[in-house]
């Protein structure tokens, strides 16, 4: 029996050793760590458990029946963060360079089945050359049954791909399914096509940093959702991350317990936006003293900065916020940020994550480049997500809401359960003087009249009243008790049920 | 101008002035049950009293008024509508824009106000309009008292000369020196010869070091006295200059003292300000550390002896010089109520304020001198909105967060600003006063280390780290000052490496308890952990709960007591058996802790989680020699250059609008232009790129 117990131990000892000591210095070197180092980094001490260590690849071309190493290039098991049960998997770049075989796949494949069964989220480490090309036609089925599995889990538990290293050609559609991208700044690139290959089709030099890297994507194409700054600190906030989500729509996000006061009053909020209407304010100032303990959890911070979306606690509860950002493009909404938006809002009503929405929005980007783009079909995802959304939902306007943006951020004509504003809202179709433009067209010449009808339009329409004689404001409210009312406002909502009609889906205007 | 009727605010976590030591000891000059108009028989005070000043003196004022049931009020310029000044007061009057010479200066609107509002007596704080004789003048005239010296006073202690010429008169010992003005260069020499080198070549109408020059030699008084008198001209509209003994080891310290209308006049001991920038007073202390009481006593009766001379009235400082030898020389007399007046107020308990407004109303003073206290220390510290790392850059903006020491018996605070309030480019970047009190001088130190530690600003840059290397540097707390320390001692500016050393284990245990308080609620605490500071590793154990923690690290036994909770910015714990204070903010999943004015960031890993993090590449911070950067937060206004363009040094490149300044950013080198990262009409955040070159 001892002999057995050796010989396993053995076995192990060779699974865990990858691709040999030089590849994994070869690893180190670049400043990336190992597939299983990054699994110790990740979950709690001890929590990890295994499976398919032993499983190898059947390819039995080009000599690779003669190269085998016991794992086949990915570490799948499932583990614990701050005791909660999450399913990973870590693409081994030290075996055949993390290259997708069949059994890679299959491994991979396994786990996500159990998270389903379990319900709990998948996390996948991504550090991969991509596909096996030795296997052929075996590694592209491979993908598709990844890929497969990745859009019946959508909306059913939470899944997250940490990019560690390279991810192109069919690989990165894995990631572009799952929920959220993170990647490593200076170690991780994305992309359908190589430097090479662009090169000889549209004559474009470009370096893979450039052309995939995590600065690009975290701020020029927002496909990734955030760069971090190496593996370890990606990992632990990775962590972080997972504390704030539930582990599968049927459940409601944790709850952390909390001595920060739900009726903690804060006074500088009463001087948050300035006199001038014209002046910015950061938004974020706002989230960040409404929220537990000032704990608030940010994406894309540097796409579409026009709007702000992230995760914080309001009394422990995990809530989703979106809020336009007057310092950046005057907080319009245009393409970029109503997809951002768009997305994170359906994300949290699968996952049943209140959404707080603060609202300060002159209206939409106008311009070539945006109608162009497409934006009546962008603006309108957010759209289509708020009037989706039966999850609970907050609004306070803290300033402007202009036009068709009003309505589309979270307002109480698109099921908004509880919608407050700032004594100093404007909720008006458009900005007094662009009115009174229209509305006295002929008096256009006459300086004088103008101002005195602007004045009028201001008195009368540049405050939250008409709206809160109507109903459509719940009720104005004072800025430095904001917490105190959205809290209590998120109590009542605590209950909340409400179900859209039945059918196979919606058709979202993608 | 609109006059606003004050209804009572209902901001009450805004609604602080200047608090501490003063307000809670009994003003001698104060019956306790009485705190009324009307004092022990002497005449009335006033009903209503108008503050022609902004900020902490402003605020200052109104509280002592409020304490002598006297009503405000303020007076604020359009920038200034929701001042702190204005929030306090019992009445606003708005009077004028911004620009302090179309508002706080302007004596006519002032005047009205009183009249509007039915106030009268005026305080003027300091600065603005506090010296300037014409004011005075307007006031009599309209009926309205000064709560000050009278404009005779004001105009005699005004000017350099006259002022020098008077106090030789009263018997007061001047610096060596030829007080006439000079008319050219070769008089000079001659002049500068017979005092003696070194000597001090200096504007007659001059202050805050303009028009000054020192001379060691023939040539340089000859050259000195071209350059100063052109200054002066430039500076002052007055090219008159005089010729003085030049100090050595020179200290820079005050008698403050009060007179009343009766020819009763005390001084009030001493104030030492030699720790100043650029002629600026960054640190105050009473007593001064230097003085013997033989020498306090000769500066405080020859004070006196000048004020009587032009029958002074009110509180007034006599600045003095001292050199090495506790010989003191007679600066200027500063008729008016001083910044660093509060470490005066700490160690006599006396509230001077009080005493202007009794005097002014016709009382009398109601101490000798006999019984005027000197009791313990204090030490006053300027926070001004600067970037002691950017060579004292001012900065204005949103005061995000401001948290201020709790006041006490040994803390005092004295602002005019809150936490969402705005510091203007408009006017003095000052903060708040911070003021501590102790029985000794290190003890007033030491407690000011902390106060340090509790100001907690975020939103604008600050001074703190350069205050917390100010009262830690050992020659200050050795006493061993003089008016160059800091030119001395931070020689080439202010960086990191002048900050306090510090105690990084401590730091790093500090950072194991946070942890530890956060692990402990997601309910998996380990008692092994590596914390990474600035990322050198601390292997610790942590264990304990509660509010008692004990720290094993570096062969330390560290005990840490505290109720911190997640969220609070500050850390107050009793770190074995010591009261420390460390700021934590949160920063990804560590913390950013302040203490001392330096700062680390920390993450507390696993063991395994640390090994791993030895591998992590250190990363060089990115080259930012090839890009312009925004100086500060702000609009940017227009790109003069355009991709590709080449570019000479000091050509202008871009202007960034901060708070309606535009500031013409130039190159500093020449080069090529090879991306613009931000265009016309884009918000910058400080340090964001906005030109690559090539």
């Amino acid at each position: 029996m001892q002999k057995m117990l050796e010989e396993l131990e053995r076995r192990r000892a060779a699974a865990r050793l990858g691709g040999g000591e030089r590849r994994i210095e070869a690893q180190h070197a670049k400043g990336k760590l190992t597939a299983r180092e990054r699994i110790d980094a990740l979950l709690d001490p001890g929590s990890f458990e295994e499976y398919d260590m032993f499983v190898e690849h059947r390819s039995i071309d080009f000599g690779m029946e003669n190269q085998k190493i016991p794992g086949d290039g990915v570490v799948t098991g499932h583990g614990t963060i701050n005791g909660r049960l999450v399913f990973v998997f870590s693409q081994d770049f030290t075996v055949f360079g993390g290259a997708l075989s069949g059994m890679h796949a299959t491994k991979i494949c396994k786990i996500m089945d159990m998270a389903m069964k379990v319900g709990a989220p998948v996390l996948g480490l991504n550090d991969s050359g991509g596909a096996r090309i030795q296997e052929g036609v075996d590694s592209l089925a491979g993908y598709a049954d990844v890929f497969q599995r990745n859009v019946l889990a959508s909306g059913v538990i939470p899944q997250i791909s940490m990019v560690m290293g390279p991810c192109a050609g069919g690989a990165v559609y894995s990631p572009a399914m799952t929920d959220f991208i993170f990647m490593v700044k200076d170690s991780s690139y994305m992309f359908v096509t190589g430097p090479d290959v662009v090169k000889t089709v549209t004559h474009e030099t470009v370096t893979q940093e450039e052309l995939g890297g995590a600065l690009t994507h975290t701020q020029k194409s927002g496909v990734a959702d955030l760069a971090f700054e190496n593996d370890i600190e990606a990992l632990l906030q990775l962590r972080r991350f997972v504390d704030f989500l539930p582990s599968n729509n049927r459940e409601k996000a944790p709850v952390r317990t909390t001595l920060d006061s739900i009726d903690r009053d804060d006074f500088s909020l009463d001087t948050l936006v300035p006199e001038n209407p014209n002046k910015p304010y950061d938004i974020k100032e706002l989230i960040l003293k409404v929220v537990d303990e000032g704990d608030f959890f940010e994406l894309s911070p540097e796409w579409a900065a026009n709007m702000v979306v992230g995760f914080g606690r309001m009394a422990g509860r995990s809530v989703g916020f979106v809020a336009n950002q007057p310092m950046v493009l005057a907080g319009c909404l245009d393409i970029d940020s109503s997809r951002k938006a768009a997305r994170f809002v359906r994300f949290c009503d699968a996952f049943n994550i209140p959404i707080v929405t603060f609202v300060d929005v002159p209206g939409f980007l106008p311009g070539t480049t945006q109608e162009f783009g497409g934006i009546i079909k962008h603006g309108a995802k957010l759209l289509y997500a708020y009037a989706e959304a039966t999850v609970p939902k907050v609004t306070v306007i803290t300033r402007k809401a202009y036009g068709g943006a009003y309505d589309v951020m979270a307002s109480k004509h698109l099921r908004g359960d509880v919608n407050y504003a700032w004594p100093g809202a404007e909720i008006a179709v458009m900005g007094a003087k662009g009115a009174v433009e229209i509305i006295f067209r002929s008096d256009v010449g006459d300086a004088k009249k103008i101002a005195a009808r602007t004045e009028e339009y201001r008195e009368k329409f540049a405050n939250p009243f008409v709206a809160a004689n109507r109903g459509f404001i719940d009720d104005v409210i004072m800025p430095h008790g904001t917490r105190r009312r959205i809290c209590r406002a998120l109590a009542t909502l605590e209950t909340k049920k409400l179900e859209n009609p039945w059918r196979k889906h919606g058709n979202v205007p993608l | 101008m609109a006059a606003k009727k004050k209804v009572a605010k209902n901001a009450k976590g805004a609604l602080k002035g200047a608090k501490g030591t003063a307000a809670a000891k009994a003003p001698v000059t104060a019956p306790k049950k009485a705190p009324a108009r009307k004092s022990a028989g002497d005449g009335p005070l006033f009903d209503k009293i108008l503050i022609a000043n902004r900020g902490e003196i402003a605020c200052r004022v109104i509280r002592t008024c409020k304490r002598l049931g006297i009503k405000t009020v303020a007076v604020y310029s359009e920038v200034d509508a929701d001042a702190l000044h204005v929030r306090e007061a019992d009445e606003a009057v708005l009077i004028g824009p911004p620009p302090s010479a179309q508002s706080y200066l302007l004596i006519d609107k002032i005047v009205e106000a009183c009249k509007q509002t039915g106030a009268q007596a005026v305080h003027p704080g300091y600065g603005f309009l506090s010296e300037k004789e014409a004011f005075q003048k307007a006031l009599a005239e309209a009926g309205i008292k000064f709560i000050g010296p009278d404009a005779r006073a004001i105009y005699a202690m005004g000017d350099k000369i006259e002022s020098k010429k008077l106090a030789q008169k009263a018997g007061v010992s001047t610096v060596p020196g030829y007080l006439a003005a000079i008319p050219n260069a070769d008089e000079a020499v001659k002049i500068a010869q017979k005092i003696g080198y070194p000597v001090m070549i200096k504007a007659s109408a001059g202050g805050g070091g303009k028009g000054m020059r020192i001379a060691w030699n023939d040539a340089e008084a000859h050259e000195g006295f071209g350059s100063a008198t052109n200054e002066a001209k430039a500076s002052f509209a007055d090219d008159r200059v005089f010729i003085e003994k030049y100090v050595e080891e020179p200290r820079h310290i005050e008698i403050q003292l009060i007179a009343d209308g009766h020819g009763n006049c005390v001084y009030l001991w001493e104030r030492e300000c030699s720790i100043q920038r650029r002629h600026q007073k960054v640190i105050e202390e009473a007593p001064s550390p230097f003085l013997d009481a033989k020498t306090r006593k000769a500066m405080g009766e020859q004070a006196v002896a000048l004020a009587k001379a032009v029958k002074y009235k009110s509180a007034g400082t006599v600045e003095f010089i001292v050199d090495k030898h506790r010989k003191f020389y007679f600066l200027e007399m500063n008729t008016r109520l001083q910044v660093e007046h509060p470490v005066t107020e700490l160690i006599t308990g006396l509230d001077l304020v009080e005493l202007m407004i009794r005097v002014a109303a016709g009382e009398k003073l109601p101490f000798q001198q006999k019984d005027v206290k000197l009791e313990g220390w204090a030490v006053e510290a300027r926070l001004y909105a600067e970037d002691p790392f950017r060579n004292f850059l001012p900065s204005t903006g949103r005061l995000v967060k401001y948290r201020e020491p709790q006041p006490g018996p040994d803390v005092r605070v004295d602002t005019g600003v809150f936490e969402g309030g705005e510091i203007s480019m408009f006017y003095d970047p000052m903060i708040a006063k911070l003021c501590s009190y102790g029985p000794t001088r290190n003890a007033a130190i030491d407690r000011m280390r902390r106060a340090l530690d509790e100001f907690y600003v975020r939103g604008v840059s600050h001074n703190v780290p350069f205050l917390a290397a100010l009262m830690a540097h050992p020659r200050f707390v050795a006493g061993n000052l003089t008016t160059n320390f800091i030119a001395e001692e931070f020689k080439g500016g202010f960086t990191a490496e002048h900050l306090p050393p510090g105690d990084p284990a401590m730091l790093a245990a500090i950072a194991a308890v946070v942890d530890r308080i956060h692990a402990h609620r997601a309910g998996a605490p380990q008692s092994e952990r590596v914390v990474m500071l600035n990322r050198k590793p601390f292997p610790v154990s942590v264990s304990g709960g509660g509010l008692e923690y004990v720290v094993e690290t570096e062969g330390r036994h560290i005990v840490i007591e505290t109720g911190w909770l997640p969220g609070e910015p500050l850390v107050h714990a009793k770190v074995d058996q010591h009261d420390i204070v460390v700021q934590v903010d949160a920063l990804g999943s560590g913390w950013r802790l302040v203490h001392e004015g330096g700062q680390a960031d920390v993450l507390v890993l696993t063991p395994r989680q640390a090994e791993l993090y030895a591998l992590m590449p250190v990363k060089a911070a990115p080259d930012t020699s090839k890009f312009l950067l925004s100086p500060m937060p702000g609009l940017l206004a227009s790109v003069a250059v355009s991709e590709g363009q080449e570019v000479k040094a000091g050509e202008a490149l871009a202007v960034v609008e901060a708070m309606k300044m535009e500031n013409v950013l130039r190159a500093t080198r020449d080069g090529t232009v090879k991306t613009l990262h931000a265009k016309a009409g884009d918000s910058l955040r400080v340090d964001q790129k906005i030109i690559e070159f090539a």
